[in-house]
């Protein structure tokens, strides 16, 4: 039973990481149509943010591990 | 030419394939069914022991400590079979799916070597939780097995031992190996540079100088300003470091390693980033974290809390990213060969495993591909968040500028 919550947690972790990196990476894409020139600066910043975005959801992930 | 190819190719992944089916055919206790999950966790935890195909053991030395005084010997002593599951114990150690136990009970032979039959795990209540509890069959009985040694002593759910193992382990000779291929490298190119600086790069500089220039003009420079040459080295290094463990644990002949994936390799590498920016952080970043210029009181000192926790988080995040990412692909790329054995019924079914393979081919080559491009980014984001920790750290304040947004 646990072990079936758990993965339900990390499955929710998951979806909200989902979320938070689609937001970024269409946000980035918009930002690099509309000015093309600043699509270094953009990208790098892009991978920064989703690495924090992915930072929370992999917490996340790490607890249900333990708890399974 | 094409189907010569095909045929090669197969013949590898046959080879590859040989431990699992193994794995599926005979289990654990006689006929048990293919545990995916439990092959893969095999798969990528660290071992006593250097298999290279399933057949190649390159026996490594054991340093164990325990109540009895330390014992020092090769891991040959086990005389390691399938599994990378000893055949032998010696002083009452056994090995087991390639990590060092030792035996927690009366009447096992806790001196020189003993022949020993097998290995059987039972799950059981510990303090409410489930457990799997190892055991050994020695002479027609089952002798129970100490939880393995872990860095923590056990606090951390791994169970108390009786036994400290301060073995250098596959991880550490994969990392001693990574680290002499990239020193012999880096050496190979600066002579080239030295020799000839005037010269267009040639060889190895053609593959480092890109990545070099890239780390500096899209890491470096933008985070840290105009001093970043007194990191730049360390930056260099790390990037270089975890880039070559994660290509390193991508061979899927050498021992299949999973350095980068490991919490412990990982948290070291974080903690040395975390000394480096607490040690750089000057006078402006220290007053950020405990006393925020520009709020009220009250908040300073939540913000204070809220940076304090943050200053512990930062390098739990890049220890638990790394070793996730590199764990997780890991862990597809086993269940995806797994398939082969979920179709074909533990090895019963031919047709179910030839389908097996057909689906299960294309789906590993599809992730070794993703690995490819996760070992670059994550060793990339590794070495930009450092700097930009860094870069806060050091940073120094235009004081006219933060006058004018107070005023």
């Amino acid at each position: 039973m646990t072990g079936t919550l758990a993965a339900l947690g990390a499955g929710l972790a998951v979806i909200g990481a989902g979320i938070g990196i689609g937001y970024i990476g269409g946000k980035g894409m918009e930002a690099i149509a509309r000015q093309p020139e600043a699509s270094g600066d953009i990208r790098s910043n892009m991978i920064i943010m989703a690495a924090f975005v992915e930072g929370a959801a992999l917490i996340a992930i790490l607890l249900s591990i333990l708890m399974a | 030419m094409k189907s010569r190819i095909f045929f090669i190719v197969f013949l590898l992944l046959t080879v590859v394939y040989k431990p699992f089916s193994q794995e599926g055919a005979h289990g654990h206790d006689s006929h048990a069914a293919f545990d995916p999950g439990a092959t893969a966790l095999h798969h990528i935890s660290d071992a006593n022991v250097y298999s290279i195909l399933d057949f190649i053991r390159i026996p490594l030395p054991v340093i164990l400590k325990s109540d009895a005084g330390w014992d020092i010997f090769s891991s040959s002593r086990f005389s390691v079979g399938a599994h990378e599951d000893g055949t032998q114990a010696y002083n009452g150690y056994v090995m087991h799916h390639g990590s060092v136990y030792r035996v927690n009970d009366h009447g096992f032979p806790m001196n020189g070597q003993a022949r020993i039959d097998g290995f059987s795990t039972k799950v059981e209540k510990v303090n409410g939780k489930d457990k799997d509890i190892h055991y050994v069959l020695y002479q027609a009985r089952s002798y129970r097995l100490d939880a393995r040694s872990t860095l923590d002593g056990g606090i951390l759910g791994g169970g108390i031992t009786s036994f400290m193992d301060f073995s250098p382990t596959k991880n550490v000779i994969s990392m001693i190996l990574v680290s002499l291929l990239l020193f012999w490298l880096f050496r190979k190119a600066a002579v080239a540079y030295k020799n000839n600086p005037d010269r267009a790069p040639k060889g190895v500089q053609g593959v480092l100088e890109p990545l070099v220039i890239f780390i500096r003009d899209d890491v470096a420079v933008p985070f840290l300003g105009k001093n970043y040459k007194k990191y730049f080295p360390f930056l260099l290094s790390l990037f270089f470091f975890i880039l070559g463990l994660n290509l390193f644990g991508q061979i899927p002949f050498l021992g299949g390693s999973n350095i980068t994936g490991s919490l412990t390799v990982t948290m070291v590498l974080a903690i040395i980033v975390f000394i480096v920016v607490n040690i750089n952080g000057n006078k402006h970043y220290w007053s950020h974290i405990f006393w925020m210029p520009g709020v009220p009181i009250p908040i300073r000192i939540l913000l204070a809390a809220v940076e304090v926790m943050g200053l512990f988080i930062k390098p739990l995040t890049l220890t638990l990213r790394l070793a996730g990412n590199i764990s997780a692909g890991h862990i597809a790329v086993l269940s995806f060969i797994g398939l082969i054995f979920i179709f074909g019924k533990s090895g019963e079914s031919l047709a179910g495993s030839t389908v097996g393979t057909f689906l299960s081919v294309p789906l590993t080559m599809f992730m070794m591909t993703i690995e490819l491009i996760v070992a670059f980014v994550q060793a990339f984001v590794f070495t930009i968040l450092a700097a930009s920790y860094i870069g806060a750290a050091i940073e120094e304040v235009d004081h006219d500028h933060v006058e004018s947004i107070h005023h």
